[in-house]
């Protein structure tokens, strides 16, 4: 596979959110706004693309019988590294997000792709498979927060875009507006592609979610 | 007199544990209002019976994991000016603990193990559990208060659970667009059962 597919698979066609349902509390949680949504994205790429390029390093040296312990460890040393930049320099981002920034090591895109991955490739297509697992994670965060911001709140970024032609609908900026988004964005989803969402959700997938599809057992 | 002054320090103190279980258990449902622990949320309640052996195993594991977590965070990060470890600490405490509360179940009491052991190995990757213990550390709970917030957290995810498992058997009979089959009308049926607990917001002042 070459690099440029490598990125570009994760943004559509292996949509991590939209496509492979991973990662659902993050998407719920954080995106009242675009601008968090933003935020969530980027650092969660900026995991991503760190532990994929470690566990691809170490891919030959971390025995099979602990490699989910030891992908956990380099997944949270990323996570800490990520949490101490944004307390320094963004501090209204850390705020905003609260403790779904230290949530990401728990976040199953990151151990799947771990799993599915990195540890079958070499440290360039992995950071490039982070990165587009990245992008597809950001622009899906992105969707449900603007379709939330703009519903619930009239604004976009901040700007007011609706220019009163309706009353925002303030209930989509509070909990229940997450499910209500997610189920209809997932259900458009379905009406308008070809290939049906399958959720292979967590119940299929002990430890690493998605990789128990390879028939491995994911024992700890 | 002074006994006088014991008896309401414990009244106020059990006061404020109450407190916190209505807020976890209702106001600020983990599932439904925190978006913590959505995965098993969405994959474990297509049945009454799993969605119930899944919320007790969480209960467990969330009682005991606020306990440790915020034990050694005290003991040990504080103690030693360490607290930025606390994400890596945390996640491999219950990655440790969850193996442990397996082994202990399936050696002293095989019908525990039984109900919930099929369970346990889904839990260590549950943000709900390590939602919890970050929880206890970002509002300053104590020991006590840690642990009774764990416990009554858990109750509350087995509550949505339990609800949400209701509400969809349901589903199964009702006759559904193609493109809202499966994930999606869950997700909006979960919204409506959300709706239901939001209207919990301001219950006790919280």
């Amino acid at each position: 596979m070459s690099g440029f597919k490598t990125v570009t698979k994760g943004i559509i066609k292996e949509n991590p959110v939209f496509r492979l349902v991973l990662g659902t509390c993050p998407t719920l949680a954080v995106t009242t706004s675009a601008e968090n949504a933003i935020g969530m994205g980027a650092a969660v790429t900026l995991v991503l693309m760190g532990s994929n390029a470690v566990i691809s390093l170490l891919r030959k040296v971390i025995p099979d019988k602990v490699r989910i312990p030891a992908y956990i460890t380099i997944i949270s040393g990323f996570v800490t590294i990520v949490q101490m930049l944004l307390k320094a320099y963004l501090p209204a981002i850390d705020k905003q997000l609260g403790i779904f920034i230290p949530l990401i090591v728990v976040n199953c895109i990151i151990l799947a792709r771990a799993e599915m991955f990195a540890n079958k490739n070499n440290p360039v297509m992995s950071i490039l498979d982070g990165v587009g697992m990245g992008i597809g994670f950001t622009l899906a965060l992105l969707v449900m927060g603007s379709f939330r911001e703009i519903l619930g709140n009239g604004t976009w970024f901040g700007m007011n875009v609706t220019g009163g032609v309706f009353e925002p609908a303030i209930i989509m900026i509070l909990p229940p507006g997450g499910f209500l988004a997610f189920g209809f964005i997932l259900a458009a989803i379905n009406k308008f592609s070809a290939v049906k969402i399958e959720h292979k959700g967590c119940e299929s997938c002990p430890m690493p979610c998605g990789a128990s599809n390879n028939g491995e057992e994911a024992q700890m | 007199m002074e006994l006088f002054y014991i008896v309401m320090e414990a009244l106020s103190r059990l006061g404020s544990l109450m407190t916190i279980t209505i807020s976890a258990l209702l106001v600020k449902n983990f599932v439904l209002s925190q978006f913590l622990g959505i995965c098993p949320f969405l994959g474990v309640s297509k049945k009454l019976s799993t969605a119930t052996g899944m919320g007790f195993a969480v209960t467990f594991v969330m009682t005991i994991a606020s306990l440790v977590t915020r034990l050694l965070y005290n003991r040990l990060l504080v103690t030693y000016g360490l607290e930025y470890l606390q994400t890596i600490l945390f996640i491999l405490v219950i990655a440790a603990l969850v193996q442990l509360v397996e082994i202990i179940l399936k050696k002293f009491v095989p019908p525990l193990y039984r109900a919930l052991g099929i369970y346990l190995p889904l839990i260590t990757t549950n943000c709900a559990v390590l939602g919890v213990a970050l929880l206890n550390v970002d509002v300053g709970y104590d020991v006590l208060e840690s642990t009774v917030y764990g416990f009554a957290a858990g109750l509350g995810f087995t509550l949505a659970l339990v609800l949400f498992a209701g509400v969809r058997e349901k589903l199964e009979y009702s006759n559904i667009p193609e493109s809202f089959k499966g994930l999606p009308i869950a997700l909006i049926s979960a919204a409506f059962v959300s709706l239901a607990f939001f209207g919990f917001q301001g219950l006790l002042g919280i």
